[in-house]
């Protein structure tokens, strides 16, 4: 479904990522882990489209990636995932009220009730109901990735990218967070790209596995060469979530 | 306890916010007093009573001449241009800096341009809107909107390059136009940083205001002030200065207030 040719990327004299090449299949839950600066950042913002490549292309379904962030591609970060100034309802809401109203970008009538039904759907479905009426500032870290994860969602976006969504969690709160997670990946058509650097998360989460890595470095010029995928391993048993929670348990929180 | 650690009550609150106020009222009155007693025609501090009568004269009695209580229609005067003139700054602050900071085009064309205007000392060029827009209203709000508005537009681009770019992302993300963007995203959220930027931009509008004024007109606070600086008339000019600053205090404080009531999510 996705294609990664051959891609580079260069800042001036500092080669971030070389040589990155990668076939993913549709419904595959990617995992990547990496060291600090190895461009694992610098490749989700590629598939987002924030980011162009300086050479080699990136193909989603045989078509060129579209070079801007779009609605097939959702994503979740770590911080400001989430819309201050809009209540946690509203924050869901947008998404299905910018599409239908160009112009005003807010719905009116039936129309919005329809829309807040679909929210209220949504935030249900996070556990985040009663929380309709508050701002995210209200909310717990935990509570606002769950918020930012529904307002993508409602999208039903077919790639999912998360930027590290749960590092600034607390490690139990995680665990649900995980549980939750993989619940939707199992109800939604989705292929997850995921950057995390709590290596259990990494093993246990994803179907498989990606590991950046600067195959040859330059210890005069560290910035001379970039990073690479150094393994792409088959990981985990996403489809049958005890035995995730399992793993889970019996290493909680490794990193 | 150490200092930093001892706070004021509710009442020590009120008592050392207002024992300045009061310090310099008994200051003023005891030089009052030794200067009127060396000279009782002095015209320099005039004791309380004189400046009420004044008061009661401007604000109370219709002006001989005109019939009209001066007091207030020099405050009304001076209150519309200042509201026009704040409030178009505003509008052209929000109009010029919303692209400016989201659309890297309009930024590239108007940024420059804006920097250089924002360095035109206002006053230097009052002459010219004289000229131009002749000496009536127009010109002194103008003279508002020039002062004011370069520093509104600067401010409000500045905010707007502040958003997290993770926020323009995701909207776009959930399939946002550049115009929804705007509308939905920036705008809402750059709203009350607009109102503490006229807060901010409220004092140099007095000073432009009072300026104009002063030069060219026949009514308003600072032509009043101006006007009778000619006889030493200092029991009219201190109540019309008390009276500036707590308009000022007013504006900033309804301002801040209409802040918290409308943007509750702000600064949480």
């Amino acid at each position: 479904m996705i294609e990664v040719r051959n891609v580079w990327k260069r800042y001036d004299d500092k080669t971030v990522l070389e040589k990155v090449s990668l076939n993913v299949e549709r419904n595959e839950f990617i995992t990547i882990v990496g060291a600090s600066g190895c461009g694992k950042t610098t490749f989700l913002r590629m598939l987002l489209g924030e980011v162009e490549p300086c050479e080699g292309s990136i193909f989603v379904e045989g078509e060129p990636l579209i070079p801007e962030p779009h609605a097939d591609r959702g994503v979740v970060f770590q911080r400001y995932s989430v819309f201050p100034h809009l209540t946690v309802l509203e924050n869901v809401l947008l998404g299905l009220d910018l599409a239908n109203a160009r112009w005003l970008g807010r719905t009116f009538g039936r129309r919005r009730t329809q829309n807040v039904e679909r929210a209220r759907e949504m935030l249900k479905r996070v556990s985040l109901e009663r929380t309709a009426g508050n701002y995210p500032s209200e909310l717990s870290g935990g509570m606002q990735q769950r918020l930012a994860l529904a307002q993508t969602l409602v999208k039903a976006p077919r790639i999912l990218l998360l930027d590290e969504p749960f590092g600034a969690l607390d490690p139990g709160y995680r665990t649900d967070m995980h549980e939750l997670l993989l619940d939707l990946f199992g109800e939604l058509d989705l292929t997850v790209f995921m950057i995390t650097h709590d290596i259990a998360e990494g093993f246990s989460l994803g179907s498989r596995l990606l590991v950046f890595d600067k195959p040859r470095v330059d210890p005069h010029n560290p910035d001379l060469y970039g990073a690479t995928i150094t393994f792409d391993l088959p990981v985990g048993h996403h489809r049958r979530l005890d035995s995730i929670v399992d793993t889970m348990n019996v290493k909680p929180g490794q990193e | 306890m150490r200092l930093i650690n001892r706070r004021p009550g509710g009442l020590g609150i009120l008592a050392s916010a207002a024992i300045p106020f009061a310090l310099a009222l008994i200051l003023y009155v005891i030089a009052s007093s030794i200067r009127l007693a060396e000279n009782p025609d002095d015209k320099l501090l005039p004791d309380l009573s004189t400046i009420g009568a004044a008061i009661e004269r401007v604000a109370f009695e219709p002006d001989r001449r005109t019939g009209d209580y001066i007091f207030w229609t020099d405050t009304g005067a001076s209150l519309q241009r200042l509201v026009t003139g704040v409030f178009l700054a505003a509008l052209v602050g929000l109009a010029v800096g919303v692209p400016n900071g989201l659309v890297p085009w309009f930024g590239a064309f108007w940024s420059p341009a804006i920097r250089a205007l924002s360095m035109i000392p206002p006053l230097a060029v009052l002459p010219i809107l004289f000229i131009v827009f002749g000496v009536g209203e127009l010109a002194k709000v103008m003279l508002i909107l020039l002062g004011t508005a370069p520093f509104l537009m600067r401010d409000i681009e500045q905010r707007v390059r502040e958003l997290p770019r993770e926020q323009l992302i995701k909207a776009q993300t959930l399939d946002a136009t550049s115009w929804q963007v705007a509308l939905r995203v920036v705008l809402p959220q750059v709203l009350p940083r607009l109102i503490d930027g006229v807060r901010l931009s409220l004092g140099s509008a007095w000073l432009f205001l009072i300026a104009a004024e002063a030069i060219a007109s026949t009514d308003g606070l600072g032509y009043r002030i101006f006007l009778v600086r000619r006889y030493l008339a200092m029991d009219v000019i201190l109540p019309y200065v008390a009276w500036i600053t707590f308009l000022a205090f007013l504006f900033d404080f309804g301002l801040r207030r209409l802040n918290r009531r409308c943007f509750p999510w702000y600064g949480a």
